[in-house]
């Protein structure tokens, strides 16, 4: 994957591309709004990172001139100002995700991962499938190996969005943002526990593993 | 007080008093324009009157005798004191009669109305005024101005029966100088007024100045003046001592907050200091350097949370803007959180369960509620875990007193103390009882805040067993 992080603390920066490229991604750091705007605007990311407060122009404006000339690349603001309303804003300035610093690398690249448009290109099936697991939206059914398996509405909701990035590390911050549509951090292991409600009973009596826990970072539904 | 002239103009009082008196002025100088020139019109319409009644008069005596009665007439006239002006002259205009000496010339030319006033001299005032000294007084200077009515006898000879002007110009002077004496007392009672209420003022208000200035220097106890007097001054000096004590609470809070900060914060840091120093001196292999980088990490972690809290909190009594406001089903909002705590609760083998009394709307931000209603429902959960047989949580929404009530009950040890009820929701403060629990004790302060945010309050009851915390909202127009 090629990401675009626009950046102007260089240390954050070069952290950031030795980062993604240990996890197997190609970064390139602009250290202004500017330059960044022209990286992105000749370049051809799948995602970009941008700090909202930059030099010689605003990570904000950066992408509402790259929007306005059509280009669509996933964007994901990385930004101090994490309060509500400054998440409002930065999404209506349209960007796709919102992360405030200081936050955890495996947080970060999760959401970059998600983001990604390759690897997003299936959203609109009306099946999922992961091995045995298959999940219609439609009917608002859920079979694994040809078996039945009764949820609660948001227990399938919260299938649906791990199914939907089926093989992608997903954090308890994006399940509580997607399947909750909360933004805050509830100070218990509360996500934790509704997925060890989901696992029992997509993995009670089978005998493969789905739904695995990632170390550090967060839960990934993976057949196999 | 020794003030320069342009200083002076500066205050308030002397530019009011110094608009008033102009008004004032131009008040009564239009008014007097106004009664001299009616007085002016009345008067000359007097004068014709009398002049007509007298060219009657004239006219009567000579049918009844001829040029000798008028003359007669005329000349008998003519010596009475404060007589009006007589003249009989010949069909050329030679004067043969009559008090008048000489006059403009031309006059006599034109029979009826003279059209202006015109000037003339009487007879005799030519000597004495040359008796007087030949070049004292000028011919011109003792001249007056009439006006007169000229008619022509059958035989071509010329009457003028005229009135002096003298009697309005001296009306005019008159009123002139009353003009000026009044505009004179104006500008004196201006000053007067001004030096004796706007002196006044000024006095106060620069002590109020004064006073503020030492305020502003850092004697944050200082006060401004009242007086007592229970004037516009005073109540102005109330309302900002009243202002001056909220901010001195403000202060206050401001030290407490930052000492609590400090010590919050620093207390951690150290912790995290003093774990990455021991992994260092220290041995360790590789898995104790990894379980000193976690552990530091989650110490950081916890850090940015309390972080987080105290710059929402702030925040929050900042005000948000009014984009952060929409409808928010108040229900829904309850069994989101409730639902999302539900296997939590269940695990640690608490109860939670939720009624509600109806659907309620509120203004306010879905995301504040919840996680106010979340910090609320978690503390509930925690402190009611294992405290007695069959521990229970229970959110209620209903509505009663005009507010709509989001309670969450729980039946645990509760707070029984009414002092330790009401500091449990100032920052930082973590009871005795929770402070073997996790958390940043800004919990309660975070939904306090968020509760005051939506103009509603947050209120801990004793619910014997257990505490119930209401977070009661305005109920929406």
């Amino acid at each position: 994957m090629k990401i675009l992080v626009i950046e102007d603390d260089r240390e954050a920066a070069v952290y950031l591309e030795k980062a993604f490229a240990e996890a197997g991604h190609t970064a390139h750091v602009a250290g202004d709004g500017e330059t960044g705007f022209a990286l992105a605007d000749s370049g051809d990311y799948d995602v970009m990172v941008v700090d909202r407060l930059l030099p010689r122009r605003d990570g904000l404006s950066v992408i509402a001139g790259l929007r306005s000339r059509g280009n669509e690349t996933p964007v994901l603001i990385l930004s101090a100002l994490g309060e509500v309303d400054d998440r409002v804003t930065g999404l209506r300035a349209g960007s796709d995700d919102y992360l405030t610093k200081p936050y955890a690398f495996s947080e970060l690249l999760a959401r970059v991962e998600v983001l990604n448009r390759r690897a997003s290109a299936g959203q609109a099936d009306t099946v999922y499938r992961a091995g045995d697991l298959e999940l219609d939206r439609l009917s608002h059914t859920v079979k694994r190996a040809a078996r039945e398996i009764t949820l609660q509405p948001r227990e399938f909701r919260l299938l649906e969005y791990l199914m939907r990035h089926a093989g992608q590390v997903v954090t308890r911050t994006m399940l509580l943002e997607n399947v909750w549509d909360y933004h805050f951090d509830p100070q218990t292991n509360v996500i934790d526990v509704h997925i060890s409600r989901l696992r029992g009973k997509i993995e009670k009596g089978f005998d493969k593993p789905i739904l695995h826990t990632v170390r550090g970072a967060g839960y990934m539904l993976k057949a196999g | 007080m020794a003030l320069s002239l342009p200083a002076i103009m500066r205050t308030t009082a002397a530019r009011l008093s110094a608009l008033y008196l102009l008004l004032f002025a131009l008040c009564a100088v239009l008014l007097v324009i106004y009664m001299t020139s009616l007085s002016a019109r009345m008067l000359a319409a007097q004068t014709r009157e009398t002049i007509n009644e007298e060219v009657q008069g004239l006219d009567r005596a000579y049918r009844r005798g001829g040029l000798p009665v008028l003359v007669r007439v005329v000349e008998q006239r003519s010596r009475q004191p404060g007589a009006n002006l007589y003249l009989i002259a010949d069909a050329n205009g030679r004067i043969l009669t009559g008090n008048v000496e000489s006059l403009a010339p031309g006059v006599l030319e034109i029979e009826g109305w003279t059209e202006q006033p015109f000037s003339y001299l009487r007879y005799g005032e030519v000597r004495a005024a040359e008796s007087d000294g030949p070049s004292n007084v000028s011919l011109s200077e003792a001249r007056h101005n009439a006006i007169a009515l000229v008619s022509r006898l059958p035989n071509r000879m010329i009457v003028l029966v005229g009135r002096d002007l003298g009697e309005p110009e001296r009306f005019r002077v008159v009123v002139r100088r009353a003009l000026m004496f009044a505009l004179g007392m104006m500008a004196l009672g201006g000053l007067l007024i001004w030096y004796f209420v706007g002196r006044r003022a000024l006095k106060r208000i620069d002590s109020v100045s004064e006073a503020s200035a030492r305020i502003m220097d850092g004697d944050l106890t200082g006060r401004l003046p009242v007086t007592g007097a229970g004037d516009e001054f005073d109540r102005l000096s109330e309302n900002l001592n009243a202002m001056l004590i909220k901010i001195a609470g403000l202060n206050e809070g401001l030290k407490q907050v930052s000492d609590n900060i400090a010590h919050d914060l620093k207390t951690p840091l150290t912790r995290l200091r003093n774990r990455a120093e021991a992994a260092l001196s220290g041995r360790p292999k590789a898995a104790g350097y990894r379980e000193a980088l976690e552990g530091t990490i989650a110490e950081s972690d916890q850090l940015i949370r309390t972080f987080n809290a105290i710059l929402m909190i702030s925040r929050l009594e900042a005000g948000y803007s009014a984009e952060a406001l929409s409808k928010v089903d108040l229900t829904a909002a309850m069994h989101d959180v409730v639902e999302l705590y539900e296997p939590a609760a269940e695990e640690l083998g608490v109860s939670l369960e939720a009624t509600e009394a109806g659907s309620f709307t509120v203004d306010g931000n879905r995301e504040l509620i919840g996680q106010a209603l979340s910090n609320i429902v978690d503390n509930a959960i925690k402190y009611s875990a294992g405290a007695t047989e069959k521990p229970a949580v229970v959110v209620t929404l209903t509505r009663a007193d005009g507010e709509i009530r989001l309670c969450v009950a729980d039946n645990g040890h509760g707070i029984p103390d009414g002092q330790d009820r009401e500091r449990a929701t100032e920052r930082f403060v973590r009871l005795e009882q929770s402070r073997t629990q996790p958390g940043s004790g800004l919990g309660l302060s975070l939904a306090k805040a968020v509760m005051k945010f939506h103009g509603g309050r947050l209120d801990l009851l004793p619910a014997d067993p257990g505490l119930s915390v209401v977070m009661s909202f305005p109920e929406t127009r």
